[in-house]
């Protein structure tokens, strides 16, 4: 090429160039006068800058399968947005005639196709990242395959992208991996997908074929948590619908994909309210100053603010936030700043600043959804090192309580977690970490796992929100030792019982406390020991600081089954009557009593049998008006309403509540405890 | 899966600038290196990005000094001004001790891009010598200047990107990374290459030298330089290492420079472009990448992968 075939900005005075095409058009008439007399460039610059030095950042993440035509359009996307060089360009119509994958067309995909073994084998195989702008935003694209093998990929894509787009081929549908593509931007929290239905030219740019995909898809993606859908239908290799209107689709009346890149609110998911300081290092450059240097993961911190450096508890003010140019008033998520305390606290790498009255949870167990990336399998009882933050701690897994099929979105029971497997994990890590569940705060809820022998990056960890809450602080067997010198064998022999606890579980207004007294009055009857343990009486003393979401739900059963435990081990039958509407919950109530002495019993009347009061009742006890506030909007969190009650699948006995009287129910759980040996 | 939607990004206000991010990101993986790594370094070639992330890297550790040296692998080819401009701003100014490495052997057997050709050149003084370097001072991990929009097979580089114990790059062995979490564990005699500006482009560049009024070579700006024309590129006559083909004719011609190499191997772009504004402006309208004028890229398509994997930085 010669120096005169190369575009000079002072040779065209009259026509901006493509880049400035994408400004508004003032910015565009100050740039072209700028080419022309050059002498006033600081001027214009200056205004150049008020417009667009206050560019958005949008990081997105593409996927789609190998032949969904990402690449093409992604190439599509940085040709329109004049984001290609002139002489890259050149040198792919070069590399594209010589391989005459696209006949005489240009393949764009090799625009995007970085390393050379995966242009020879037309896909690509890795994550690239790539950066364009346009008038309104700068944006950074991660590009990752869509082959079923690649799921770490995607993932890896995903943990740093606000957006995703799902590439849909318009004559194959939705398929296995748009699926795993919805499921795992989602797992990731993004909240705003754009699906692009691709190939439209293909489909005769048939406008019922566009349809049922995209009911297909929304249909996969109402099983997902709540996130927002954009479905464009789109013709990549020819740009319809990408950067313009398409007029063979004109049945098409929405946004494009670059102006929905352009125009939606960017939602990069920094938690901006809990305030989380990781401290990556401590800085003592000279005897009278130490500074606690790191990223703002949440939230926002001013100086004299009181923190509170986790795990040791103590606490402090903010003296300064200091950088090079000078001290800042106060800095937000995720400014990277160096912070100095009033007080010589002890406080470095792996602690954690947070504001003395929000805290995240500090434990060394705790349960995550994990994304399995290594040829070797997750085992249980396996350990890793586990990076959290700026914490890197020896960690085992205790547990791996389910697989997830990742396209029909059924738990399974799994052995290990292979390559590309997602699945529900519990850990137990040597440090005690500061930690806040994935959905709530991205940067203080996710981790990596490394394998100890070959360093690899092996897996990836999302901190489950805290529906378990303090499940997993609850101290284990040799942890509490029995100091009781009265044996079981003689609280036995004392009650003629051997320890239980029955849990009632069923909807509000299902007869579970009703029933519950009818079994206390039988069992006083036969001259045995029960307790009766309702939810309105745990929550009118032991739980009265909790509400009814179904983390509190949640953490008021699991105080419920702590004082069970306390009568069990004093040789009492504790009958406890709750909702209890988590399938989870009643599973870890079982392994907090112990196998051999816990028994749920499902009181399955209908919502409809409930909400009428047709159930089992005790004529002592007000009839539940819980329906009649949740139909006024007075109350939400209502299992059968808009919380999901998950009906057990392993009860010990099933009453039909709505059918049976109150005494023959009772008499049925007598039943029970006598089959199972609870009496004689 | 319970859904709690986590509270909403900033208010229009606090929305950050996306060079405050990039700033932001860079500090982040300067000081995360500096933690998980015993003998860290910064390479430091003189032109624009290492002046960018010298800068980030004294942000990160203010008010203290920089918690590692700086190295300049030196092919004894840099054009004078770079030299100069070096001794003046790094070491004088900023007062940083330079640690200035130069394969001593190629410089014994002569070797230089004229005599030798590019190819073997840049693998002897440059490969070569920061292999060299890298090994004498038992360093782990490496800080670069390189960003992912410089060159496509950069656009699939890690941040922390692994190198074995010969320093080769496996790109099918690159470890995912999530998040702003960094995998930093090595074995013995393994070392990373960390590029802090992986996201940043040639425009951010420009617009945060403007932003923290940071000085740079000279050759950046446009003036009237002798030149001569070779293979449709535009060479300065630096010293009288580089003698002219018959049929050549050195020129004077306002030229610039959009990255700076071993001058033999740095073709001049023709430009007006005298000030930092100016050449912002110019950036900004211009259609062609920077590597242009980058000779060692053209060598073959793919040639910069080629020369990574054997441990070019």
């Amino acid at each position: 090429m010669s120096p005169a075939d190369r575009t000079d900005p002072r040779t065209s005075p009259g026509t901006p160039s493509p880049a400035a095409a994408n400004m508004p058009a003032a910015a565009t008439t100050m740039l072209a006068a700028a080419t022309t007399m050059l002498a006033a460039a600081t001027t214009m610059l200056e205004a150049w800058l008020a417009t667009h030095e206050r560019k958005e950042l949008l990081r997105f993440l593409t996927c789609g399968n190998v032949d969904d035509g990402k690449s093409t359009l992604i190439g599509r996307l940085l040709l329109e947005t004049d984001s290609v060089p002139q002489d890259v360009l050149a040198a792919v119509q070069r590399d594209s005639r010589a391989q005459g994958t696209q006949g005489e067309k240009t393949d764009l995909a090799f625009l995007t196709d970085g390393l050379k073994a995966e242009r020879e084998q037309g896909i690509t195989i890795d994550v690239a990242y790539r950066t364009f702008a346009t008038g309104k935003r700068r944006f950074i694209l991660a590009d990752t395959p869509g082959h079923e093998q690649y799921t770490r990929n995607m993932a890896t894509g995903a943990s740093t992208a606000d957006l995703a787009i799902i590439l849909i081929d318009a004559r194959n549908g939705v398929t296995r991996q748009t699926r795993r593509h919805a499921f795992i931007t989602s797992l990731l929290g993004i909240r705003q997908v754009i699906v692009a239905v691709n190939k439209m030219d293909l489909v005769g740019f048939d406008e019922a074929r566009f349809e049922r995909v995209r009911d297909d898809f929304l249909a996969f993606a109402a099983q997902l948590p709540e996130r927002t859908y954009y479905t464009v239908p789109v013709c990549a290799i020819d740009g319809d619908n990408l950067t313009g209107a398409s007029e063979r689709m004109p049945w098409y009346r929405g946004a494009t994909v670059l102006s929905l890149l352009e125009t939606m609110p960017v939602d990069t998911g920094v938690n901006q309210v809990n305030f989380r300081f990781p401290v990556q290092l401590a800085l003592r450059p000279s005897s009278d100053f130490r500074g606690l240097a790191g990223t703002i993961a949440s939230g926002r911190i001013q100086r004299g603010d009181s923190v509170l450096a986790l795990p040791s508890g103590r606490s402090s003010r903010v003296a300064r936030i200091v950088t090079l140019e000078g001290d800042l008033e106060h800095a937000v998520a995720p400014q990277a700043v160096t912070i100095t305390l009033e007080d010589e606290i002890d406080c470095s790498r792996g602690d954690t600043l947070c504001a003395p009255d929000d805290r995240p949870t500090l434990s060394d167990r705790f349960e995550a959804t994990v994304v399995w990336m290594s040829d070797a399998a997750l085992i249980p009882g396996k350990e890793y090192w586990l990076k959290h933050g700026s914490v890197e701690t020896p960690a085992i897994v205790t547990r791996l309580l389910h697989r997830v099929d990742i396209e029909t979105l059924e738990e399974r029971p799994a052995p290990n977690l292979e390559l590309n497997a997602i699945g529900r994990v519990e850990f137990r890590t040597a440090r005690t970490l500061a930690f806040d569940p994935y959905d709530r705060n991205r940067a203080t809820g996710s981790f990596i796992l490394i394998d100890r022998v070959t360093n690899a990056t092996a897996g990836a960890g999302l901190i489950m929100s805290s529906e378990i809450g303090h499940w997993l602080d609850t101290a284990q067997g040799e942890l509490r030792p029995s100091l009781s010198t009265v044996t079981n064998g003689e609280r036995e022999a004392r009650y003629g019982q051997r320890p239980a606890t029955v849990l009632l579980t069923g909807l509000s207004g299902s007869g579970k406390s009703a029933i519950a007294r009818a079994v206390e009055r039988a069992l006083f009857n036969l001259g045995r020991v029960a307790v009766v343990l309702d939810g309105e009486g745990v929550r009118a003393g032991l739980s009265r600081d909790l509400g009814f979401s179904a983390a509190d739900r949640s953490e008021n059963l699991r105080r419920a089954m702590e004082v069970a435990k306390t009568l069990n081990d004093a040789g009492l039958i504790a009958l406890c009557a709750f909702v209890a509407p988590q399938e989870d919950a009643r599973q870890r109530c079982r392994e907090l009593i112990g196998e051999g002495h816990f028994y749920t019993v499902h009181l399955a009347a209908p919502l409809e049998a409930c909400r009428a009061g047709l159930a089992v009742q005790n004529p002592l006890q007000r009839p539940t008006r819980v329906y009649e506030e949740a139909d006024a909007g007075r109350v939400q969190n209502i299992p059968g309403i808009d919380l999901v009650y998950e009906v057990p699948t392993n009860a010990d006995l099933v009453l039909a509540t709505h059918e049976l009287d109150g005494a023959t129910c009772a008499a049925r759980v007598v039943e029970l405890l006598r089959e199972r040996g609870v009496i004689v | 899966m319970l859904h709690t939607s986590a509270p909403s990004s900033l208010a229009g206000s606090e929305q950050f600038r996306h060079l405050e991010l990039l700033e932001a990101e860079a500090i982040h993986i300067i000081r995360e290196t500096v933690a998980c790594f015993e003998r860290p370094v910064m390479l430091y070639s003189v032109g624009k990005d290492s002046t960018v992330m010298l800068h980030l890297a004294r942000k990160a550790f203010a008010p203290g000094r920089l918690p590692f040296p700086v190295l300049h692998v030196d092919t004894g080819w840099k054009f004078r001004e770079m030299y100069a401009y070096r001794d003046r701003y790094v070491r004088d100014e900023l007062g940083i001790q330079l640690l200035v490495h130069r394969n001593e052997d190629g410089i014994r057997d002569g070797v230089g891009p004229v005599t030798h050709g590019s190819r073997v050149h840049t693998d002897v003084m440059k490969t070569q010598a920061l292999r060299h370097a890298l090994d004498l001072y038992k360093f782990d991990a490496a800080f670069g200047g390189a960003r992912r929009d410089e060159e496509k097979s950069r656009a699939k580089e890690r941040v922390f990107s692994m190198r074995d114990e010969k320093h080769r790059w496996d790109p099918k062995a690159q470890r995912p990374e999530l998040w702003n979490l960094y995998n930093t564990r090595i074995r013995p005699g393994e070392s990373v290459r960390v590029f802090p500006l992986s996201n940043w482009t040639e425009l951010d560049v420009w617009l945060y030298v403007r932003r923290a009024s940071l000085p740079v070579v000279p050759l950046y700006f446009a003036k009237e330089r002798p030149v001569v024309e070779r293979n449709g590129t535009l060479i300065l006559l630096d010293d009288d290492r580089f003698p002219l083909a018959p049929g050549e004719q050195a020129l004077r011609k306002k030229v610039r420079f959009r990255t700076l190499g071993c001058y033999p191997l740095t073709g001049a772009v023709e430009s007006d472009a005298e000030t930092l504004d100016e050449v912002i402006l110019e950036l900004i309208a211009s259609r062609f990448s920077e590597r242009q004028g980058r000779v060692i890229d053209h060598d073959a398509s793919g040639s910069m992968e080629e020369k990574k994997r054997e441990g070019y930085f």
